[in-house]
């Protein structure tokens, strides 16, 4: 068999081996999505959404828990974004390349990799303990934000890398300030980016768990949380309290509730991916 | 007394006739130094080109004048710089100002992401310019000044990323000419260009040198003969010869020099 052949068969077998793999992430996929669907679309109606939590599965529903989401999710961003971009901002724009800003960087990576139940672990001690917030949403959202902190750092950082340097030389030798220059050039064209990172961080902090079980959010709250200081649950802890009943009933709620959460992550995914595609145009 | 008095006319004199001055200049990056110590007067009004092959320091020691290295990982001066007299890399210089003094177009021409008028009107806004009717002034005469009013007039507010290379190139010429510089500064800014851009914007080099000094990095031997006024050849960090173009293209004193412009090496 001659060189080319040989290459050709290996070629063929990667490829073979490569649809296998996309195949198998697919099928796997659909087959749980099929079923969770099979399991619990027919008990998504409006009452499962807007019902309080309760000890009969049929009249149950996920508000208290999906209105305990959607404050995390609101004040997470107010909390990391402002931090997040800020940081980034400096790290990318401002920082000189010293020994002490690449020891910061390697350490923001690796944060990106801390397992999530430390965060939980950190955000009981300090918010919880110490700033004294008790197991509240705030202290959630703080938890929270403190997780995706490094991911929307490191996404920022690479949306501003993006923007390319003819840019910012065009507006330093026109006379603008360094700030002038981050504000009115380098945001406006990173901020697809910078969105899209941060949708993706805020869709995995809806999914997280953990942490905020460590901090002590509630598998049942009577009402939906009014006050940043309230008590709350969030979807994943419902669904999660649902699945470990032994009542047929809730095992169909969970998978309700599943159904509701991926749906939230799908969406929150789409949205980034509209705006990373409309932002890549940008400089084409 | 009286001499003192002349003294200081004809030092006045000679700060009018050369608008830049580099005074033992070294340039470092990191460890490597990239001008290895020039001196060198540049005329007011008058069109100077900078030549040599790629590499020996040309970007690096045009950019000086308008303080581009600056933010550079590395860059380290010794020597001065002076404009109009005045040393700019003194302490108290205020550096965004002196950008306004001086405009810069680059290589590649680099409009904002934005509309036409916002590029022209950008230099202007971020000294807190905020008077509509000015700004639409400034920005039209701007783009009259490059001849590229007639090609764009029907749309001002069209993304400059729409326009061709060469009106690009223009539009980036017009966003410096709006903040006023006295100064202009060129790096290869015809190399990304087809030949009918670049004869538009040699025309406009020629125009212009009559209210700006400008100074112009270029490889193409050709375009230092046609617009300008001295020509400096840089070979390694060193500035070889500097002389009237005329002089330098017809009869280099260096022999280096002569190497070059009839294309023996570079
Ligand atoms: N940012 C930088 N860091 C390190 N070395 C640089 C940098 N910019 C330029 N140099 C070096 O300095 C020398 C001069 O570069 P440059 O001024 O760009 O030359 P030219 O414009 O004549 O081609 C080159 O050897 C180049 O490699
Ligand atoms: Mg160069």
């Amino acid at each position: 068999m001659n060189r080319i052949k040989k290459n050709r068969l290996k070629d063929q077998i990667f490829k073979a081996w490569g649809i296998f793999c996309t195949l198998l992430g697919i099928v796997l996929l659909a087959i749980f999505i099929g079923s969770i669907l099979v399991d619990g679309i027919q008990r998504i109606d409006w009452d499962f959404i807007t019902n309080l939590p309760s000890r009969k599965a049929e009249r149950a529903g996920i508000y208290t828990a999906l209105m305990g989401s959607v404050w995390i999710l609101v004040l997470t961003t107010i909390i990391a974004l402002p931090v997040g971009i800020g940081a980034a901002i400096y790290l990318e724009e401002y920082a000189n390349k010293s020994k002490l800003s690449s020891l910061l960087e390697i350490n923001i990576s690796n944060l990106a990799g801390v397992p999530s139940i430390i965060y939980g672990l950190l955000g009981l001690e300090i918010f919880v303990r110490v700033i004294q917030m008790g197991s509240s949403v705030l202290a959630g959202s703080f938890t929270l934000a403190l997780l995706i902190l490094p991911i929307v750092i490191v996404s920022t950082r690479e949306a501003l890398k993006a923007v390319p340097k003819s840019i910012r030389d065009a507006s330093y030798a026109l006379g603008a300030s360094k700030w002038q220059t981050v504000s009115r050039q380098l945001l406006p064209a990173s901020s697809g980016g910078i969105l899209t990172g941060i949708i993706l961080a805020l869709s995995r902090a809806v999914g997280e768990t953990a942490p905020l079980i460590v901090i002590g959010a509630l598998a049942y709250v009577p009402f939906a949380p009014s006050s940043p200081m309230d008590e709350f649950s969030v979807l994943p802890i419902q669904i999660f309290n649902w699945i470990s009943r032994p009542q047929h009933g809730f095992e169909v709620n969970a998978a309700a509730g599943i159904i509701i959460l991926l749906l939230i992550t799908f969406v929150m995914n789409g949205i980034a991916v509209y705006f990373r595609n409309k932002w890549q145009k940008k400089f084409k | 007394m009286s001499k003192e008095k002349k003294d200081t006319v004809i030092d006045k004199s000679i700060k009018r006739k050369h608008k830049l001055q580099a005074k033992g200049v070294k340039v470092f990056y990191n460890d490597f130094m990239a001008i290895k110590g020039i001196d060198m007067n540049i005329r007011a009004n008058k069109v100077t080109a900078f030549i040599g092959p790629s590499g020996c320091g040309k970007s690096t020691f045009l950019r000086l004048f308008d303080r581009m290295n600056d933010y550079v990982d590395g860059f380290r001066m010794e020597g001065e710089i002076l404009i109009d007299g005045e040393n700019i890399y003194k302490k108290k210089v205020n550096v965004e100002q002196l950008r306004k003094q001086v405009g810069m177009v680059f290589q590649k021409p680099n409009p904002f992401p934005k509309s036409i008028f916002e590029n022209v009107a950008y230099g202007l806004k971020i000294q807190g310019i905020k008077d509509k009717k000015f700004l639409q002034e400034k920005v039209v005469a701007s783009l009259k000044q490059v001849a590229l009013w007639d090609e764009v007039k029907d749309d001002l507010h069209k993304s400059a990323l729409a326009l061709s290379g060469g009106q690009q190139q223009r539009l980036c010429i017009a966003r410096a000419l709006a903040v006023e510089p006295s100064i202009i500064l060129m790096d290869e800014p015809t190399s990304a260009l087809d030949p009918l851009s670049t004869a538009k914007i040699e025309e406009l080099i020629y125009e212009l040198k009559e209210k700006y000094t400008i100074v112009i990095v270029t490889h193409n031997m050709q375009q230092a003969g046609r617009v300008s006024d001295y020509t400096a050849f840089f070979y390694l960090g060193e500035l070889i010869e500097y002389d009237k173009s005329k002089k330098l293209f017809t009869n280099p004193e260096k022999q280096q020099t002569e190497n070059y412009i009839t294309g023996r090496f570079g």
